[in-house]
């Protein structure tokens, strides 16, 4: 092998090794940071993974919302209108954080009904709805009327 | 009466478009020059007409003119007239327009600017330029018309431009945004332009540069700002969330940093001539993906507007008809372009190409982490997301031997160079870039955070190693003749480590509470302690809201900040509005949460050590950027170029 060639497999080498590196890592950071989005629907069957990240969203059920008087821990409940998840959260709520509007969180799962969020989502503009959560409902909807058909 | 003025004028511009394409094109083929010239009024044409269009939207706007459905829908009566003038971005209609107003702007320098280039590479240069004119004036007319009329609501006082636009930033941000973004279309051009002619001149990279570097530096004001805005309206006090929007101007901003190091090669030695030609592509590419990420509605965030099928179809097909022509014309012509040239293994040159590729792959990981949840629902595989923590894992270690190749790359020479000689060189500076950190930390700090202590090393790096190749060209030219370029570079490379250091530093050692607060009470945050003084109501212009007024005080300091909760009358919409006490070292941001009951707040403190020296750094890379571009060469171009050694292309 000559000089030349030496360098440019030398030089393939090295490109392959880094390729495979940042593969590696990429696949590893996907597969730790990645959160599934499951509906209250699918949680109440057991779908969902318990003591996992992973993502809940529906309508903040009317009067649901309730306060700690100490501290800022506040609970409520959200619903796909077949099933309900009570979600527990210590924090601020987002400025657009209101009953009857869809909410996106971000959490664990301890058991069928209830969730700890580490972070509540709510998106900026009134009319704005999570597709998520868009979906969701539309499918709740759909299984609801299923039986009757 | 304006709002057909403006349509018809873009209607116009259009036209222009349109024939700045075919005319010079055919003149072109039959080689007539009085066609090919005749580039130039068209040119000036489709500008004056844009210009007139855009002012027209303008007007409409100051007129409040609601029969304009954008208007209606982006402003009311009640909003300052300032925010009238840049709610005409405040939208995607009105931001296409802009976009497409910038296109002209860019293209009308290019007209005025490269005069004594060639006139073959000139021209190919107007009419690749005109044919993306025409596709996004076409795109705005086709499908997202801003001067679209309603005559039903007539009485309407409109429905407020999107409460979260209504800062200061909104004035800077968009525009600064889009002038990098649709700067780099020069650079495209100017590739494209290469590849259809299928030579590159030995001064295709100088002509390249300097547009590459002015879309640039106005690409890294823009993401500067829209951090630093981000940190005070949106973000509850982040700075960078990972947002797709927020990828979506980063991709290309790491793509044209990279393309500004490899033109610098093909300048200089000639060589590099197709990898630096592809980066060209990509990086107005990366725009372009930008905005169909944004404006196809495909992404969520507060940047995305509207969904509208038929407009991310649109741009769906232009961004193949454009990245997929102008890959294909790459691979069809790049051999020819290739020079035998070899790079010495350990030169400024390879240093260069090595830390491009770094950056090309940073690129691509943020590129994966921003589609791959599209791919997943795409395929419906189900619905997920990619968090922050994914682009910290992978981006961290790659800006590793980025800033590593910064500190070595300017001390190469361009002919090669051998380790063993430049580690005699540098090794003060490879010590003290270990120790300095270390003693400042143990100095400092009570325990020392591992993450902040890498990133200060190479910080330190690569000032030291900065100021060391300043200092050795001072003594070797003296201090008149160092050159423009040459302290911009300094400049630049001393900017990224200023941003590294806020970045190592806030992330590290900030602090954050979210506290229930009724006035009369205090919280302790850093050694401070943090008074909830009174609240008050607040009525502006077109909001109501509470004000509360907050004391901030220890031995040495004492400060009043006053953050806001406001509601916004229209959209009934809550806007918090945080107060940050600001010092070169350290920001105590406090933001109101939510009224809880018996007069309480939710309130959020933040203590942010040198946060401010993120945007102090990107605001050096911005003057380094201008002041490399104030270089004479750029402007002087009577003289033939020296050539290097021997032509090789």
């Amino acid at each position: 092998m000559n000089a030349a060639r030496k360098k440019k497999l030398m030089m393939v080498l090295l490109i392959l090794g880094v390729i495979s590196v940042v593969t590696a890592l990429v696949l590893y950071a996907l597969r730790q940071n990645i959160s599934l989005f499951y509906s209250p629907t699918q949680i109440a069957r057991g779908e969902a993974p318990t003591y996992h990240a992973i993502r809940v969203g529906g309508m903040v059920v009317s009067g649901s919302v309730l306060r700690d008087a100490k501290d800022l821990s506040v609970h409520f409940a959200v619903t796909d209108y077949s099933h309900t998840l009570v979600i527990m959260y210590k924090g601020i709520l987002p400025d657009l954080f209101r009953e009857r509007q869809g909410i996106v969180a971000e959490g664990m799962l301890l058991d069928d009904h209830q969730f700890i969020a580490t972070s509540v989502l709510a998106k900026h503009d009134e009319n704005y709805m999570p597709p998520e959560v868009k979906d969701a409902l539309a499918r709740a909807e759909k299984e609801k009327v299923k039986p009757r058909l | 009466m304006i709002a057909e003025i403006g349509l018809f004028s873009l209607v116009l511009a259009l036209l222009f478009a349109i024939l700045l394409v075919a005319v010079p094109t055919w003149g072109l083929l039959v080689e007539k020059p009085r066609l090919i010239n005749a580039a130039r009024v068209y040119v000036c044409g489709q500008f004056l007409f844009v210009a007139i269009s855009y002012c027209c939207l303008t007007a409409c706007f100051l007129n409040d003119d609601f029969t304009v459905i954008y208007v209606l829908t982006n402003s009311s009566l009640t909003l300052p007239w300032f925010y009238k003038l840049c709610a005409v971005w405040g939208g995607h209609e009105g931001s296409m327009l802009l976009w497409v107003a910038i296109l002209s702007v860019w293209m009308l320098a290019v007209n005025f600017f490269s005069r004594e280039l060639e006139r073959a590479i000139r021209i190919r240069v107007l009419v690749v330029l005109g044919a993306l004119s025409v596709g996004f004036i076409l795109f705005l007319l086709a499908t997202s018309n801003p001067f679209l009329r309603q005559f039903q609501l007539l009485k309407s006082t409109g429905r407020d431009l999107n409460p979260l636009l209504q800062d200061p930033g909104f004035l800077f941000h968009p525009p600064m945004l889009y002038m990098g973004y649709v700067g780099f279309s020069v650079a495209f051009a100017f590739a494209i332009a290469a590849l259809w002619l299928g030579r590159v001149e030995a001064s295709w990279a100088k002509w390249t540069r300097p547009w590459t570097l002015a879309a640039w530096c106005c690409l890294t004001a823009g993401i500067t700002l829209g951090s630093w805005w981000a940190y005070r309206e949106l973000g509850w006090g982040g700075w960078w969330f990972w947002d797709p929007v927020e990828n979506a101007s980063f991709m290309p901003w790491l793509v044209g940093t990279a393309l500004l190091h490899s033109l610098m090669v093909s300048e200089k030695r000639q060589q590099l001539m197709a990898w630096t030609l592809l980066l060209a592509i990509s990086a107005f590419s990366l725009s372009l993906v930008g905005t169909f990420l944004v404006r196809s509605g495909v992404l969520t965030s507060v940047h995305a507007f509207a969904v509208d099928p038929s407009r991310g179809l649109y741009i769906l097909i232009f961004l193949l008809v454009v990245i997929g022509g102008s890959l294909l014309l790459f691979a069809a012509r790049a051999q020819t372009l290739q020079n035998q040239r070899r790079l010495a293994v350990v030169s400024r040159a390879s240093a260069l190409l090595l830390n491009s590729v770094f950056l090309g792959v940073a690129m691509l990981t943020v590129l994966m982490g921003t589609v791959y949840p599209l791919l997943i629902d795409g395929l419906g595989l189900g619905k997920l997301s990619v968090g922050a923590p994914y682009f910290n894992t992978v981006f961290i270690p790659l800006m590793i031997p980025v800033f590593i190749l910064m500190g070595v790359g300017v001390h190469l020479h361009w002919q090669g160079d051998s380790p063993r000689r430049l580690f005699a060189r540098l090794n003060k500076e490879i010590v003290l870039s270990f120790i300095l950190p270390a003693l400042l930390l143990m100095v400092l700090e009570k325990k020392i955070n591992a993450g902040v202590y890498l990133g200060l090393v190479l910080a330190a790096w690569v000032l030291l190693s900065s100021a060391r190749v300043f200092w050795t060209r001072v003594k070797q030219r003296g201090m008149r003749d160092i050159g423009p370029s040459f302290i911009g570079m300094v400049m630049a490379h001393c900017g990224m480590a200023v941003t590294m250091i806020g970045i190592a530093v806030s992330s590290g050692y900030g602090l954050q509470d979210d506290v229930k607060m009724a006035p009369g009470s205090h919280a302790m945050l850093a050694g401070y302690t943090i008074e909830f003084i009174s609240e008050s109501v607040l009525t502006g212009p077109n909001y109501h809201g509470s004000r509360a007024r907050f004391l901030i005080h220890n031995a040495h300091h004492h400060a009043e900040i006053f953050p806001e909760k406001r509601i916004y009358d229209v959209g009934q919409m809550a806007m918090t509005d945080s107060a940050i006490d600001v010092t070169p070292f350290r920001d105590i941001y406090i933001a109101l949460g939510e009224p809880l009951d018996d007069d309480a707040w939710s309130v959020r403190l933040y203590y942010k050590p040198f946060v401010r020296w993120i945007w102090g750094g990107g605001f050096l890379i911005v003057m380094g950027g201008l002041c490399a571009l104030s270089h004479r060469r750029y402007y002087t171009h009577k003289k033939p170029l020296p050539s290097l050694e021997a032509p090789t292309l």
